[in-house]
C-alpha cells in the first residue's frame, strides 16, 4: 500500500476530529450531546485496562459465535448441496432467518439461559453469522463450470471425488466471502446483544451503563473500542480471504 | 485393433436428428478430423465416443470395448475448447488429476506429470497456477492432462478454437509431434479447413440436419493410408512445408468442395 493511498483518508480523519473539537469548544456543545475528542481520548487513557479486558470478552463472544456460525453455515450448505430434499427444506428457512432481526432474540435467550452466562450472546452471534455463510457457500457449491463437470465425468469420477476435487475447492472463494461479510457483523451482534442485560463484563454493557450514569465521554471511549474491535475482525476476515484465494481469477 | 469403430450410430435429441447412420473407423495411431458447419453433430459424435452421450441406435467400440468400459478404464484422454484447468491446483497437480482420481500414488504421479510437462515444454511452469499462464500454455497443460493415463486415443473438441492464429499454428505442430511420440490415435473436432487438413491423415466431412458423414478426404497424405508407413512426414519441422505444399492446397480444395456439396 502506498502513501498516496493511505494519506488522504488519514488526513481526512484528522481534519474531522479537529473540526469536531473546535465545534464542541467554540459552540459550547453540552457533553451529553457530544463530548470533545480530547475528553474521549482522556477516558481511553484512563480506562485503558478496562477497555482491553471488556474488548477481550466481547471479542471472545464474537469469535466463538463466528466460528460456530461459520461451521454450521458451511455444514448446512454442504447438506443442502448433497440432497435436493434437504435443500428444499433448509433454504427457505435460512433465507427467512435473514429477515429476522436476530439481536431482538437476545433478551429471550438471556431469560432462557440465565444472566450469568455468555451463551445468549454467543448464540445471537452464531445465528447472525449462519445466514451469510450459508448463502454464499451454497452459491459456491452450485457454481460448477460445465467444462469441469464434463471433465470429471470423462474421468469416471465418483460423486465424492467430484465434490473433493471440484465442488469443494471451487466453493472456497464463496465461503471466504461469506466469512468476510460475517466477521464485522459478528462484532456488531456481540456488542448489541449485551444491551439487553446479562453479564456486565463486555463493551456493550459498559457503553449502556456509562451512558446511563451520564459518563458520556466514557461511553464514547467504549464505542471507540467497539469500532476498533469491528475493524480488527473486518481486517482478519479480509486477510483470511486473501490468503485462501491467492492465484485465483474468480 | 481399431481405436474407434462406429456402426450405424444414430443420435436424436427429441425432434432433432443429431447423428444419422454414422459409419467410421479410426485406426490405432491414426489422426482423424471431424469437420462441418455448426450443428452438424461433430461434437455430439465425439461425445458419443467419450461416453458423455448415449447413442440412440448403433454400436460404438473404443479400443475394442463398450464406451462406458473404455471411459472407466481411461482408454481415452479428452481436451475441450476451454482448457478447463482447476485454478486452485498448480500446473503439475492439474496434469496429475486423472491419475489422482484413479488412485495412483503421489510419487508415481509426480514422476509422470514431470514427464508430460517435458513433453509439452512446460517444465519450468510446473509449480505455477493456471492463471499465470497464457491461453496456449493452458491448452498445452490440458493436453498433458489428457495424456496422463497414457491413453491410446485422444479426443479433442476444438481445442485450439479460442487461440489466436499464430499460437494455433504452433500448437498444431506441437500436437502432431506429441501424437507421433505417444503413438496415440486422435479424433479431432474442428471447423477450420486448414487445421483439419494439416493435422489429419483423414478428414471426415459432415453435414447438418440430420448430421451425417458426406465425404472422407485424405489430409496431408491424400487418400489416407497407413500412418506408420512414412513417419518422417509427421515431423513438426515439416508442418510448415506441408502448409505451403501443392497437396495441402489440393486437399483444402477437396474438403471445401465436400463441405459445399454437403450443404447443397
Amino acid at each position: 500500500m502506498t502513501a498516496s493511498r493511505v494519506l488522504p483518508p488519514v488526513a481526512f480523519g484528522i481534519a474531522v476530529l479537529a473540526a469536531w473539537e473546535v465545534l464542541v469548544v467554540v459552540a459550547g456543545v453540552p457533553a451529553f450531546l457530544l463530548p470533545a475528542p480530547t475528553a474521549i481520548a482522556a477516558q481511553i487513557g484512563a480506562q485503558f485496562d478496562v477497555l482491553v479486558s471488556t474488548a477481550a470478552v466481547t471479542g471472545g463472544n464474537a469469535l466463538v459465535g463466528l466460528v460456530a456460525g461459520f461451521v454450521l453455515g458451511v455444514v448446512l450448505a454442504l447438506l443442502a448441496a448433497g440432497s435436493r430434499l434437504v435443500s428444499d427444506v433448509l433454504t427457505p428457512v435460512v433465507l427467512a432467518a435473514s429477515a429476522v432481526p436476530i439481536v431482538a432474540l437476545a433478551p429471550v435467550f438471556t431469560t432462557m439461559f440465565g444472566s450469568t452466562t455468555e451463551i445468549p450472546r454467543r448464540l445471537v452471534v452464531t445465528l447472525v453469522v449462519v445466514v451469510p455463510v450459508f448463502v454464499s457457500t451454497a452459491r459456491g457449491l452450485r457454481q460448477v463450470q460445465p467444462v469441469h463437470a464434463e471433465l470429471m465425468s470423462s474421468l469416471a469420477a465418483t460423486p465424492w471425488q467430484h465434490a473433493r476435487f471440484v465442488r469443494l475447492p471451487g466453493a472456497v472463494p464463496f465461503v471466504m466471502t461469506g466469512l468476510r461479510l460475517a466477521a464485522p457483523a459478528a462484532v456488531i451482534a456481540a456488542v448489541v446483544a449485551e444491551y439487553f442485560g446479562g453479564l456486565q463484563n463486555g463493551l456493550g454493557s459498559r457503553i449502556s451503563s456509562a451512558a446511563a450514569n451520564t459518563a458520556y465521554a466514557r461511553a464514547w471511549a467504549f464505542v471507540a473500542a467497539s469500532i476498533a474491535l469491528g475493524l480488527l475482525f473486518h481486517l482478519a476476515g479480509l486477510l483470511a480471504e486473501r490468503l485462501l484465494t491467492r492465484g485465483r481469477t474468480t | 485393433m481399431s481405436a474407434v469403430s462406429l456402426h450405424g450410430v444414430d443420435k436424436r435429441f427429441g425432434e432433432v436428428h443429431a447423428l444419422d447412420g454414422i459409419e467410421l473407423t479410426v485406426d490405432s495411431g491414426e489422426f482423424v478430423s471431424l469437420i462441418g458447419p455448426s450443428g452438424c453433430g461433430k461434437s455430439t459424435l465425439l461425445r458419443v465416443v467419450a461416453d458423455l452421450e448415449q447413442p440412440s441406435a448403433g454400436t460404438v467400440a473404443v479400443g475394442g470395448k463398450a464406451p462406458r468400459q473404455a471411459r472407466l478404464d481411461q482408454e481415452y484422454g479428452i481436451a475441450f475448447q476451454q482448457a478447463g484447468l482447476l485454478e486452485w491446483r498448480t500446473v503439475t497437480e492439474n496434469v496429475e488429476l486423472p491419475l489422482h482420481v484413479h488412485g495412483m500414488s503421489k510419487a508415481r504421479r509426480r514422476a509422470r506429470a514431470a514427464e508430460l510437462l517435458e513433453l509439452v515444454g512446460l517444465t519450468e511452469f510446473a509449480g505455477s497456477r493456471p492463471s499465470e499462464l497464457s491461453g496456449g500454455m493452458q491448452q498445452r497443460v490440458a493436453i498433458a492432462r489428457a495424456l496422463a493415463p497414457s491413453p491410446r486415443l485422444l479426443l479433442m473438441d476444438e481445442p485450439f478454437g479460442a487461440l489466436d492464429e499464430m499460437t494455433r499454428e504452433r500448437m498444431q505442430a506441437e500436437l502432431l509431434r506429441i501424437a507421433r511420440e505417444t503413438g496415440a490415435a486422435v479424433l479431432f473436432v474442428t471447423h477450420s479447413i486448414p487445421e483439419a487438413v494439416v493435422l489429419s491423415d483423414r478428414v471426415v466431412v459432415m453435414s447438418p440436419r440430420p448430421g451425417r458423414i458426406t465425404d472422407i478426404v485424405g489430409g496431408r497424405r491424400p487418400g489416407g493410408g497407413d500412418p506408420t508407413d512414412d513417419p518422417t512426414d509427421l515431423a513438426p519441422d515439416d508442418i510448415e512445408d506441408v502448409r505451403e505444399s501443392g497437396t495441402f492446397f489440393a486437399a483444402i480444395t477437396a474438403v471445401r468442395e465436400a463441405l459445399r456439396k454437403g450443404h447443397g
